[in-house]
């Protein structure tokens, strides 16, 4: 039984209520409360007030001004099934159907899913066996047992849908006491993983956008658990291939590859540029992105896996992922 | 939009089993201690608390979540639905086909079990695949059967509700 640290709740039923009663000191977002509520369970921070999203009109899909635009609160499991979000953004839709399980997909917005807290082996544990081994950067302590002798939180950034997200170029559209601003979503998150988003104090999350593609386009997200459900990523890995014609073999125009579950930001994949004219069935070039991915992203012992492994096979599914668009061939989406 | 300094028991109204209810919660209660130890509806287990296991699945307007993770004054205005909601003046056809393929051992799992089965059940709207009861109950748990009699019972029950016979 784990019980609830004591705190109290507010119900908006607007933005501009949720918004000043986020101004008081201490309170947090709750959405679907399927981060939130396990990590106060273990006592991993302490708010005075929740103020609750659910009544907030934020959980509309739909394409406008050459957009796909999600709010905030709208649902993992619906996400996943949206005819919108399948025909404009496949990645995306695939990432929120691999989120956890079908329950917590009821349950999980897609809001929650890019504020997820960050995760680490040595954290999200019970106060008794953090303070065992004498509490680290993110609780209570002053050393990392990751990364030994380092001065900042290496704690994975374990959102499926952020990678995604980022991969597309997606936007983010943010409320608080100063008024709306709309942020890139790749540069959103920071290499702290005690603070690793760019929200400021009171500021909530109401809108995600994704441009619409300019031409044919094959994307897909890539996840590895040992479990088939439950699990939060231990491999993930998006790719978004824009091309020139609608043949899966046509030559690729822009290529953007990001990895989440490394550290606290999802990675983007640098040196791709080589890969314009190339073409996705061309077995070399599977190659060249898996082994850029090798040489640039590094999975730390922060998760509950072998660190070694994980390194190891990063790259083989980068070329998995890309096998299965070429098999798709013309039926992708 | 003010929060008061001390907010006591909030009163929470909504549909439960059908049936409208209000009752007093603290703010930090979940709906699961609010069944269990407000409403002594004890059929939806309490087994990790953290989202894990899939014991305490109920329904909340009409769509399987861990009530674990869900806030008590978070269901006001919605309807709930627990495995004592699924009793009636007939056996349950997924009680029936559970007792039938033997599908619980310990039974801990099985409120949460039956009531993700059932939701995806009405959803379908067809008699379903193995597969596919699979993965709709990819979030419950069970450390006694190995599945292969649940996904048994579930298959079978879903025959007779939507099966060419008809229920
Ligand atoms: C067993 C289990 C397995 C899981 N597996 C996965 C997994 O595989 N992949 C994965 O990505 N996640 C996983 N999760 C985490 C979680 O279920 C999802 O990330 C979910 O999308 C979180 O959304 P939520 O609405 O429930 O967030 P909440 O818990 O409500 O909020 C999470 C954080 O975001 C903040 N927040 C919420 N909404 C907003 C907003 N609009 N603006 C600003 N801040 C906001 C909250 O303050 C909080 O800090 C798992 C959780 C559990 C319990
Ligand atoms: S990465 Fe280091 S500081 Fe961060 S949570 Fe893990 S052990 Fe703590
Ligand atoms: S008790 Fe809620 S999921 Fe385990
Ligand atoms: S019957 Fe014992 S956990 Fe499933």
């Amino acid at each position: 039984m784990l019980r609830l640290p004591g705190f109290r709740v507010a119900s908006p039923t607007t933005i501009a209520e949720a918004v000043a009663a986020l101004a008081e000191p201490g309170a947090r977002p709750i959405a679907g409360g399927t981060d939130l509520l396990p990590n106060l369970k273990h006592r991993l921070g302490a708010p005075t007030v929740l103020v609750q999203l659910s009544r907030l009109p934020l959980r509309d899909v739909e394409v406008r001004a050459g957009a796909l635009c999600i709010g905030a609160g709208a649902v993992l499991a619906d996400l996943a099934e949206h005819p919108l979000v399948r025909a404009h953004a496949p990645s995306l839709a695939r990432a929120a159907g691999l989120v956890a399980g079908p329950t917590l997909r009821n349950l999980g917005t897609l809001g929650g899913n890019l504020h997820l807290d960050t995760r680490c082996r040595y954290v999200n544990q019970t106060p008794l066996w953090r303070e065992a081994l004498g509490g680290c950067l993110k609780s209570h302590g002053d050393r990392c047992h990751v990364v030994p002798g380092g001065q900042t939180c290496v704690a994975a950034l374990s959102s499926d849908c952020a990678p995604a997200l980022v991969a597309l170029d997606a936007t983010l559209t943010l409320h608080g006491p100063a008024g709306a601003r709309t942020v890139a979503l790749a540069d959103y998150y920071c290499a702290d993983g005690t603070a690793h988003t760019g929200r400021a104090a009171g500021e909530l999350a109401t809108e995600i956008r994704v441009p619409l593609a300019p031409g044919p386009r094959r994307e897909t997200y890539v996840k590895w658990t040992v479990r088939k459900s439950i699990d939060f990523p231990l491999i993930s890995i998006a790719m978004r291939f824009d091309l020139a014609d609608d043949a899966v073999a046509a030559p690729i125009v822009a290529a953007r590859v990001v990895v989440g579950a490394l550290a606290s930001t999802p990675k983007l994949v640098r040196k791709l540029d080589a890969l314009r004219g190339q073409r996705l069935d061309d077995p070399a070039t599977a190659d060249a992105i898996a082994a850029q991915v090798g040489a640039q992203c590094k999975p730390l012992p922060n998760l509950p896996y072998d660190a070694d492994y994980r390194r190891a096979v990063l790259p083989v599914h980068v070329r998995r992922g890309i096998a299965a668009l070429v098999a798709a061939g013309e039926n992708h989406g | 939009m003010t929060t008061p300094p001390d907010q006591g028991e909030l009163t929470v109204r909504f549909l439960l089993n059908g049936e409208p209810v209000a009752v007093a919660v603290p703010p930090h209660w979940t709906l699961l201690e609010v069944l269990r130890y407000r409403l002594d509806l004890i059929g939806t287990k309490q087994g990790c608390d953290k989202g894990d296991c899939g014991a305490c699945t109920v329904q909340l307007d009409g769509k399987a979540v861990p009530s674990c993770l869900v806030l008590g004054s978070a269901v006001d205005g919605r309807a709930v639905t627990t495995v004592e909601g699924l009793r009636g003046p007939t056996l349950h056809p997924l009680f029936d086909a559970f007792d039938h393929a033997v599908a619980a051992q310990c039974g801990f799992c099985t409120p949460g079990i039956v009531m993700a089965a059932e939701a995806y059940l009405r959803r379908l709207g067809r008699p379903v695949t193995r597969a596919e009861a699979a993965a709709a109950l990819a979030g419950n748990l069970c450390r006694c059967t190995g599945y292969t009699k649940i996904l048994d019972a579930v298959v079978a029950a879903s025959e007779r509700l939507h099966g060419a016979g008809g229920g």
